[in-house]
C-alpha cells in the first residue's frame, strides 16, 4: 500500500469538498480517479502533496498515510513530501527558461549545483520521457519553443529529476490532441514500472486504457473504488453505472 | 427621419481618429527632439564633450556636468532598485493583498505624483542639512533614489503580480520553498517588467532638475568623490538659459542630455529584448 486515506474530509471555509474518502493506492499501479467536473477529484489529488494548503481557508480531517506515515503530522516535512510526491498539471507549463534550466530547477532547489551532476540528471530525465534524442543538441533553447506534447513530456521530466516515488497527474492530456495523448499514455504505462501513479481524468476511455484501479467520485464522495475492469464492466453502485454509461456528467 | 452612421463608416472614423492621435503624439515628440538637436548639434565638438567648463559655462565644455549627471543617476538607481524590487516582492508575495499592501500601494502612487521640487526641499533639509552630507553627489543621488522609488515599486509590483500563479505552484510542487520560488521563478519571469520601471527611473533621474539643484548644488568643478558638489546637465542648461550666459551652449547641453537619455533607453530595450527573445 503506497497511499491510504481514512475518513478524509476537506473543507473550503464552510463548503465540504471531500466527504469521508477511504481509499488505498497500491504501489506501482496506475490509479485513476474519474467523475464529473467539480466532484473533488483534483482536490483529492492535491491532498497527497498538500498543495491545497496554498489556498486560504482549507481544513482537512481524517488521516492520509504515505508509506504508513501521516503526512499531516506536525513532524512531517512538507518540502520532503513534495519531493516524494510530484505533480503534473493540466496544461503543459514549462517555465520561461531553457530546457536545461527547466529540468535542473528541482535539483537546484535541492542544492545540486555541480554542472556535471546536473547534466547527468537532465539527460537521464529526458531519456526517461523519450526526449533525449530529439533535444540533445537543443538543451539551451527556450522550453516554450516546444510543442504542447513535448512540453508536457518536459514537465514530466522536470518532475522525474527530483526523483519522486509517486506521480500525481491532474488531467495531463486535456490540452493535447489524440495522437499526443496516446504517446503520453504509453509513457505513463512505461513509468508505472518505477513509480506509483495517480491520475485524475474526465476521459473514461483514458481511465479504461491505462488505469489498473479506478475510483469514481461524485459531489465529494468516493462512490466506488475497484479494479478498472469491475468499475467499467460490472459497477456495484447505480450512480457509477449511470455515469459510465453516459447518463450524466 | 434619423441620420445613422453605418458600421463601416464608424470603423473608418475610429481608425482615422486613433491614427491622428498617434500622429500628433509622435510629431510633438519628434519636433522637440529635432528642434533641440538642430540648435544644439552645432555645439557638439569633441572639445565640448571633454573639456572642463570655463567662465560659468560661456566657454569650454561640459565634461563635469556629464560625469556629475551619470554619477548621480547611477547612484540613485543602485539605491532605489534593490529597495524598490525588495518592497514589491514583500508586498506581492508576503502580504497577500491585505490592507498593508493597499495602504503602501496607495502611498507609493501618491508619492509618485509629488512634484520633484518637494523632493528637492526634503533632500535639502534631510540629507544636506540634517545628515550633514552637504551639496554632493551623495545627497543628490539619495534624493533621486527617494523620488524614483515609488515608480520602481509600482512597476515591479505589477510585473510580479503578472507572473502566472501556476509557476509558483509548480515550484512548490517540486519542493521549492518560498525563497527559491521568488528568486528562481518569480523574479526572472518578472524581469522585463521590472526593467521597464528601472528605465523609467533612470530617465527621470537623468533629466531631473528641481530635486538636484537643492541637493547636489551647482559646482562646475570635476567631481572627485561622492562628496563633491556637482551641476547636472539639466541644472547647467537651466542656469545657462535663465541667466542668459550662452544660448548656444545651453542648446548644446540639452542636445547631450537628450542623446544620453536616448542611448540609455536604446541599450536598456536591447538588453530587455535579448532577454525576452531568449526564453519567451
Amino acid at each position: 500500500m503506497k497511499i491510504n486515506t481514512t475518513n478524509l474530509n476537506l473543507y473550503y471555509h464552510k463548503f465540504q469538498a471531500l466527504k469521508n474518502v477511504n481509499m488505498d493506492v497500491k504501489r506501482n499501479l496506475v490509479t485513476g480517479i474519474i467523475g464529473p467536473s467539480g466532484c473533488g477529484k483534483s482536490t483529492l489529488l492535491r491532498v497527497f502533496n498538500r498543495m491545497n494548503e496554498l489556498i486560504e481557508g482549507v481544513r482537512t480531517t481524517g488521516s492520509v498515510l504515505i508509506d504508513n506515515e501521516d503526512i499531516h503530522s506536525p513532524m512531517y516535512d512538507v518540502i520532503l513530501l513534495r519531493k516524494r510526491v510530484g505533480m503534473v498539471f493540466q496544461r503543459p507549463n514549462a517555465f520561461p527558461l531553457s530546457i536545461f534550466d527547466n529540468i535542473a530547477y528541482g535539483p537546484r532547489v535541492w542544492n545540486i549545483s555541480d554542472r556535471k551532476t546536473l547534466t547527468e540528471i537532465v539527460e537521464r530525465s529526458l531519456a526517461a520521457v523519450d526526449l533525449l534524442d530529439v533535444l540533445k543538441d537543443r538543451l539551451h533553447d527556450s522550453a516554450l519553443s516546444l510543442s504542447a506534447e513535448k512540453q508536457q513530456r518536459l514537465c514530466i521530466a522536470r518532475l522525474l529529476a527530483v526523483e519522486p516515488e509517486i506521480l500525481l497527474m491532474d488531467e495531463p492530456c486535456s490540452a493535447l490532441d489524440p495522437i499526443a495523448t496516446g504517446k503520453i499514455e504509453e509513457l505513463m504505462l512505461e513509468l508505472k514500472k518505477r513509480y506509483t501513479i495517480v491520475i485524475v481524468t474526465h476521459n473514461m476511455q483514458q481511465a479504461a486504457r491505462i488505469a489498473d484501479e479506478v475510483g469514481f467520485m461524485l459531489l465529494g464522495e468516493l462512490v466506488e473504488f475497484d479494479t478498472a475492469k469491475t468499475v467499467f464492466t460490472n459497477p456495484k453502485d447505480k450512480r457509477t453505472a449511470d455515469y459510465i454509461s453516459g447518463r450524466f456528467g | 427621419m434619423t441620420f445613422r452612421i453605418g458600421p463601416r463608416t464608424s470603423q473608418v472614423i475610429a481608425y482615422i481618429t486613433l491614427l491622428l492621435m498617434t500622429a500628433i503624439t509622435v510629431i510633438v515628440l519628434l519636433f522637440i527632439i529635432v528642434y533641440i538637436l538642430k540648435n544644439g548639434l552645432g555645439q557638439l565638438t569633441l572639445e565640448f564633450l571633454t573639456d572642463s567648463t570655463r567662465e560659468m559655462g560661456k566657454e569650454g565644455g561640459i565634461l563635469p556636468s556629464i560625469l556629475g549627471t551619470l554619477f548621480i543617476a547611477l547612484f540613485a538607481i543602485l539605491i532605489a532598485t534593490p529597495l524598490g524590487v525588495g518592497s514589491a516582492v514583500y508586498l506581492v508575495e508576503y502580504t497577500k493583498g491585505g490592507p498593508i499592501r493597499r495602504i503602501i500601494s496607495f502611498g507609493a502612487d501618491c508619492l509618485a505624483g509629488v512634484p520633484s521640487i518637494i523632493f528637492g526641499l526634503f533632500g535639502f533639509i534631510f540629507f544636506v542639512i540634517s545628515m550633514n552630507l552637504g551639496w554632493s553627489i551623495l545627497s543628490g543621488g539619495l534624493t533621486l533614489a527617494v523620488m524614483i522609488l515609488p515608480t520602481i515599486i509600482r512597476t515591479s509590483e505589477e510585473a510580479i503580480k503578472a507572473v502566472p500563479h501556476t509557476y509558483r505552484e509548480i515550484s512548490y510542487s517540486l519542493g521549492g520553498g518560498k525563497l527559491d520560488t521568488i528568486l528562481r521563478v518569480v523574479l526572472p519571469s518578472a524581469l522585463p517588467g521590472i526593467l521597464t520601471g528601472v528605465i523609467l527611473g533612470v530617465g527621470r533621474a537623468v533629466g531631473e532638475t528641481a530635486a538636484v539643484i537643492f541637493t547636489a548644488g551647482s559646482s562646475l568643478g570635476l567631481p572627485t568623490s561622492v562628496f563633491s558638489s556637482t551641476r547636472t546637465l539639466a541644472v547647467h542648461f537651466y542656469i545657462l538659459a535663465r541667466e542668459g550666459i550662452s544660448m548656444p551652449k545651453a542648446y548644446g547641453t540639452a542636445a547631450v542630455l537628450i542623446i544620453i537619455i536616448l542611448v540609455i533607453n536604446f541599450i536598456a530595450y536591447r538588453l530587455m529584448h535579448r532577454f525576452i527573445a531568449r526564453y519567451y
